[in-house]
């Protein structure tokens, strides 16, 4: 089985999000760069099924130079090889356009992408990369086996979860549970020595051009401090909450 | 050229969410002078929806579509849009509506926007405001295609009542074949979800242990909330994973979010951001928590709590 896993270089969760240029680009200085969470389950996953099943791993990314770190990090972890699709990434259609050409090149089996990213949490790249590739799609994936072509997934809906049948090629869009976070793989030092000899390959890009674009970004309006209710007199929160905020 | 709303239903009933959403495709059709077309899926009355401003409604019933399906779903939406030439079609922000707006994006060629907040600022070019970076901050986003998918996040927008009357019309469009096949559900039942709870009741490691998540329950219980917790909670196995809020776990933009012995760690908060009112109960005043809040006590939750409870409890029966 060909298992290709999407990367999404995103800025670490305790990242303080700020813009430059009036307001219409993000502000990356400071900020430490990672492998989306969701992505990160999904990596561990495939790398079960090539320890357990026998499979070939690669990750891709649609970025600059500078996700190249973040594919190394995946390729420490275990991967085969990484791809980069040398362009910037602008909005969901545009990157799961550039995808559709690297799975349909590889000629992969199983895409792994994340339920969403961190940074534009969009949710786009998974279901929009199984549409254009014709292939079988499960979102919101928690678990996943996969027998010969056949495939059981299960997914989270609202409320409760749902078990499928489906077959090969799928895509599908992770999250947490498709390992345990115990198993989430740190790499070692071998790991990264070996991550340096593997083949990071670089291609061009499409010309898919984006459909959407941030024209600008607008931080909330700063949070009044918060009212304190005395732990004797429980009754006044009961009180603010139905003729202040008026929410019971 | 109306504008086209994707209207869940649930057993025949519509969710919050599809009046949500109902309200905001009249908020845009008005802005573009048009109409407001719902399609509804083996929803027996919609009489309901002129309530919220539709117009027109298509109205599927096949029982291939007893399951939700992405695939199936999208191309009925498809299916749709070219019929009423629709030129913007607006979804929720359920998993189900998420699940399938991507695919329907690329059956129409159409730009989409997920997680909006607010009615377009301009529709010319096409403007509308979403929540990125974990609703740590706002993006003002322009869908540039002819057709545009608009995903309304929860609650962002509300329920806008309007006194019209929906005409309807059946529609039955051709469905293409499964190849996702559900096997199974597992749905709470009886209980308020997290997806649909206006007010959600969370607890943390604060708590200390399984045992004591009885009162959570109680206080849940007199407020019809939802239950939910932190991410060491789940991870030490006292609740559920699917309790779990958070960047890793569910989002949640309920009215109001009640937050015990949690301390409000960066990756928690990222998740429950998009609340409205915020309740903090923690022992330690230095909880970041308290930061983010918008009413807090300093207590103990053992003796805090079941006195909430009952102070809630004499608020209801006096109302
Ligand atoms: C990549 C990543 C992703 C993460 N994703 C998530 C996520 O999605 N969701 C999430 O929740 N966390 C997430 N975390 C973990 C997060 O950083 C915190 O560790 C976690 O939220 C802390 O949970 P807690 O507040 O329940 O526990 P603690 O940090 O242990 O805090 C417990 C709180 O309870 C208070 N307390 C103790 N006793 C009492 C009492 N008797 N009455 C009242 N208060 C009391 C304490 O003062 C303290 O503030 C993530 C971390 C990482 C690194």
């Amino acid at each position: 089985m060909k298992i290709l896993v999407c990367i999404s270089h995103v800025p670490d969760t305790t990242s303080k999000i700020n813009f430059t240029d009036g307001d219409t680009k993000f502000d990356t200085n400071g900020v430490q760069f990672v492998i989306n969470p969701n992505d990160e389950f999904g990596l561990t996953r495939a790398m079960w099924f090539k320890e357990k099943q026998g499979a070939s791993v690669d990750v891709v990314n649609v970025g600059g130079p500078e996700t190249e770190p973040t594919l190394r990090k995946a390729l420490a972890i275990g991967a085969d090889t990484a791809v980069r699709v040398n362009t910037e990434a602008k909005d969901g259609m545009q990157v799961a356009k550039e995808l559709a050409k690297v799975v349909q090149d590889g000629s992969y089996d199983l895409v792994i992408a994340g339920r969403e990213s961190i940074d534009y949490n969009g949710g786009m790249v998974p279901g929009m990369l199984a549409a254009l590739l014709d292939a079988n799609f499960v979102n919101n994936c928690i678990s996943l086996e996969v027998d010969g072509t056949s495939a059981k997934a299960i997914r989270e809906i609202d409320g409760g979860k749902e078990s499928v049948s489906t077959s090969l090629p799928l895509v599908i869009g992770g999250q947490k549970g498709l390992v345990e976070e115990s198993d989430l793989r740190i790499p070692n030092m071998r790991g990264i020595m070996m991550a340096r000899k593997k083949p990071l390959n670089v291609v061009e890009p499409t010309s898919a051009s984006a459909e959407t674009a941030s024209v600008s970004f607008e931080k909330p309006a700063p949070k009044g401090d918060v009212k304190l209710v005395d732990a004797d007199n429980v009754g006044e929160l009961v009180n603010l909450l139905h003729n202040e905020a008026k929410v019971i | 050229m109306s504008v086209l709303v994707y209207t869940e239903s649930d057993k025949g009933t519509f969710k919050k969410i599809a009046l949500e959403a109902a309200s905001y495709a009249k908020a845009i059709a008005d802005k573009m002078e048009t109409t407001v077309t719902a399609v509804t899926i083996n929803a027996d009355d919609t009489s309901v929806l002129g309530n919220y401003g539709v117009d027109k409604v298509l109205k599927v019933n096949d029982s291939n579509l007893d399951a939700f399906n992405a695939k199936s779903y999208a191309s009925v939406m498809q299916q749709a849009t070219e019929k009423e030439g629709a030129k913007v079609v607006v979804v929720s922000s359920s998993a189900d509506s998420k699940y399938m707006a991507p695919v329907l994006a690329v059956n129409l060629n159409a730009g989409y926007a997920s997680n909006v907040v607010e009615a377009p600022s301009n529709t010319a070019p096409f403007t509308v405001k979403r929540n990125v970076f974990t609703n740590k901050a706002f993006a003002n986003t322009s869908i540039d295609t002819d057709v545009k998918v608009v995903g309304l996040s929860k609650n962002a927008f509300g329920v806008v009542e309007h006194s019209a009357s929906a005409a309807e019309e059946a529609f039955s469009p051709s469905l293409p074949e499964s190849t996702v096949n559900v096997e199974s559900v597992d749905k709470v039942t009886g209980k308020v979800t997290i997806a649909d709870a206006e007010v959600v009741v969370s607890g943390g490691r604060g708590l200390k242990g399984p045992e004591n998540w009885g009162m959570i329950e109680d206080l849940a219980d007199v407020l019809g909330a939802a239950t939910a917790c932190s991410k060491p909670v789940s991870d030490l196995g006292w609740r559920p994973h699917s309790e779990h809020v958070g960047q890793t776990g569910k989002p949640v933009a309920s009215n109001l979010y009640i937050a015990v012995g949690i301390s409000g760690a960066i990756q928690h908060l990222a998740g429950i951001n998009a609340s409205k009112v915020k309740v903090v109960i923690n022992t330690d005043p230095e909880a970041p928590f308290f930061k983010a809040a918008d009413y807090g006590i300093v207590g103990d939750a053992f003796e805090v709590v079941p006195k909430l409870i009952e102070e809630l409890k004499t608020f209801k029966a006096q109302q």
